[in-house]
């Protein structure tokens, strides 16, 4: 059996755990062997019912009310006991937050490696893996070993992808054994996001500010261009290093993957490191004084240019435009 | 209070990425090096909480001789000691690693030098593993949080705060504790001149890890890199649509073709 980790949320499992569960369904196929699942939290059943569509066979119900909020020591702990009872040949999940953790907490319980954003497994003996360095940017082949494989699975890398016959989901509940140090690390209080701003991550348009941008103040002509399209003002790791804005708007590998229709990246050379967070983008405009800069090879549009005569213009036409 | 941040050298790529011949590395011939920005952060966290509080600050890597750059980096910013673990500048995997910062951190402890928090970043920046911080905790029996973005130590307890799905997640854990934090946390200072020359003359305090795991007695280590790869880039070829003001309506039209212009 293969077993994934599935993150849910209002009884439904999160969009980069479906295309955990579309990877790992291809894989079972492959090895002609079944798809597992497990859940955590109250609304796990709810979300479990809905994995038949994606082939799941089986879905492990984690029963224990101490594990309601996110506890990542105790969730690992629980994962390594299921594994213990069940024997699966692979152990995956998304590589989200979570599912990073939980898995190398499993991993590490078991004494057994775990390799991170993976985008191809090649299975047999020995194991092997394409997984992501560099936030995306390289690709590593590697060897996997251990008597269960576990491994995350790249955001973004697969798209979900119903089977083409639905199963009927098998449901069982696990009881985990945990200690007290199991449970320290607990979700204590969370804070909700807050109403009405347009999110850098889900936003339509980002207009992206480089070291080109010259100053904190300057920002305001990216500030009203974002504005007029209902977007979000992105930034690069000098802007943020400068302190001329918050981290919360960096893009890139240290900071947001954005994947908006468009990517208006102005005086960003369009280093390595930030192309990774932004190349999910449908369309890059680049507004740049240099021809030759990086970037212009990842974008589809560009404008020569300095930016502070082009952005204002850029503005000045759209409401030209709304007027009349 | 004592603090022990552990950070990696890793090569500064710009634009573009060549490998070796064995495709094994980065060719780094034409680079820098650094660290990874959450690591920068989680020193400057480290030097925060010794000012707060008082105490001492170690930094550690294992890495090549060259990897003194970076713990002299860290030490010129305010950082009090550096352990270098040094190997042969073979990448270690993540199991081997934790394993070697484990030993580290045991032989501190046996000469009488405790740490109230191991601080590392979330993860690597070249090998991105997500790991040796959990690693590391587990097998200290210490508690362990990800993705810290926030932090307040008080009264022996940390409130760590990481972001989830646009707001926030609060943990709190009794000290002593594994933080693996995150850029944006804080933003480092950028080391003084004074601060460079005390830092050259600072001692680094060496020693030889040594690889004991692998095979039947010990845990599984790796994964074990076989080379490494370029991803298939899809390089369109740009179109320019103007140069300056003047490409302002070209742009406009753009912007209403893909629909992103409400009018
Ligand atoms: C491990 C690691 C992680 C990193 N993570 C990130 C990350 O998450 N995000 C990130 O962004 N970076 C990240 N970086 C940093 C990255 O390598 C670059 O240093 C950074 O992205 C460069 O920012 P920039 O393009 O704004 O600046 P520069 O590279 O200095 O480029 C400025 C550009 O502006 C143009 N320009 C100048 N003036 C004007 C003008 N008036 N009008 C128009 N154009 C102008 C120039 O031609 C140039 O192309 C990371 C680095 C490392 C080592
Ligand atoms: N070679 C190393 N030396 C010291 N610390 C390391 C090393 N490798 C990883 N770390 C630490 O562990 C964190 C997570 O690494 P990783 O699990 O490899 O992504 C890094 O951000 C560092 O703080």
């Amino acid at each position: 059996m293969i077993i994934t980790f599935v993150e849910h949320d209002g009884g439904r499992a999160d969009r980069s755990s479906l295309e955990a569960l579309t990877f790992a369904r291809r894989l079972a196929s492959g090895l002609g062997d079944s798809l597992g699942a497990v859940l955590f939290g109250p609304e796990a059943a709810a979300a479990a019912a809905g994995l038949g569509a994606y082939g799941v066979t089986e879905a492990h119900l984690v029963d224990d009310s101490r594990l309601d909020a996110y506890a990542p020591a105790a969730w690992g702990r629980s994962l390594a006991g299921l594994v213990g009872t069940t024997s699966p040949a692979i152990v995956l999940a998304a590589g989200t937050d979570r599912g990073q953790e939980v898995l190398a907490y499993a991993a590490a319980m078991l004494d057994t490696p775990m390799a991170a954003n993976c985008i191809e497994v090649r299975p047999g003996e020995p194991f092997e893996v394409t997984r992501q360095r560099w936030g995306g940017s390289l690709l590593e082949e590697a060897r996997l070993d251990g008597a269960v494989r576990f491994l995350t699975i790249a955001e973004h890398a697969t798209q979900p992808e119903e089977a083409v016959a639905p199963s009927t989901v098998r449901v069982a509940a696990f009881s985990p054994t945990l200690s007290e140090a199991d449970l320290r690390v607990r979700v204590v209080a969370r804070v909700a996001p807050e109403v009405g701003k347009v999110s850098l991550a889900d936003a339509r348009v980002v207009v992206g500010g480089g070291r080109g941008v010259g100053g904190a103040e300057a920002f305001s002509e990216l500030e009203e261009l974002a504005g007029l399209l209902h977007g979000a003002v992105g930034v690069s790791r000098v802007v943020t290093s400068a302190g001329w804005r918050p981290h919360s708007q960096q893009v890139g590998q240290t900071g947001t993957r954005i994947a908006p229709d468009i990517y208006i990246a102005c005086g960003i050379s369009g280093a390595i490191q930030h192309i990774v967070g932004c190349k999910a983008a449908k369309t890059i405009l680049a507004i740049n004084t240099d021809r030759e800069a990086p970037i212009m090879s990842r974008a589809a549009y560009a404008v020569i240019g300095d930016l502070h005569s082009v952005v204002p213009a850029l503005s000045a036409e759209i409401r030209r435009r709304q007027a009349s | 209070m004592n603090v022990l941040v552990c950070v990696k050298r890793v090569p500064e790529t710009g634009g573009r990425v060549t490998l070796s011949s064995d495709a094994r590395e980065i060719d780094t011939r034409y680079l820098g090096f650094t660290v990874s920005p959450h690591e920068e952060c989680a020193t400057e966290e480290a030097v925060r909480l010794i000012e707060a509080n008082g105490g001492s600050s170690t930094v550690l890597t294992l890495g090549p001789e060259a990897a003194s750059d970076q713990l002299r980096a860290a030490m010129a910013i305010g950082i009090d000691r550096a352990i270098l673990l040094e190997t042969d500048g073979q990448d270690w995997d993540p199991v081997s690693t934790s394993v070697a910062i484990v030993d580290a951190i045991r032989a501190e402890a046996a000469a009488g030098v405790s740490y109230d928090l191991l601080l590392f970043g979330n993860e690597a920046a070249d090998s991105g593993d997500f790991q040796v911080a959990i690693r590391v905790a587990l097998a200290l029996g210490l508690p362990c949080i990800n993705g810290v973005k926030s932090l307040a130590v008080k009264d022996g307890v940390a409130t760590a705060r990481r972001e989830a799905g646009g707001g926030w997640e609060v943990f709190e854990v009794p000290l002593p504790a594994v933080l693996a934090v995150r850029e944006g946390i804080n933003l480092p200072r950028y080391p003084s001149v004074p601060g460079r020359l005390r830092a050259k003359k600072k001692e680094i305090e060496r020693s030889v890890p040594v690889a004991r795991l692998v095979g039947a007695m010990g845990p599984a280590a790796g994964p074990e890199k076989i080379r490494l790869r370029l991803p298939a880039e899809t390089e369109g070829r740009v179109e320019i649509l103007g140069t300056g003001a003047e490409a302002a309506p070209a742009v406009v039209d753009l912007l209403e073709r893909i629909g992103v212009l409400a009018r």
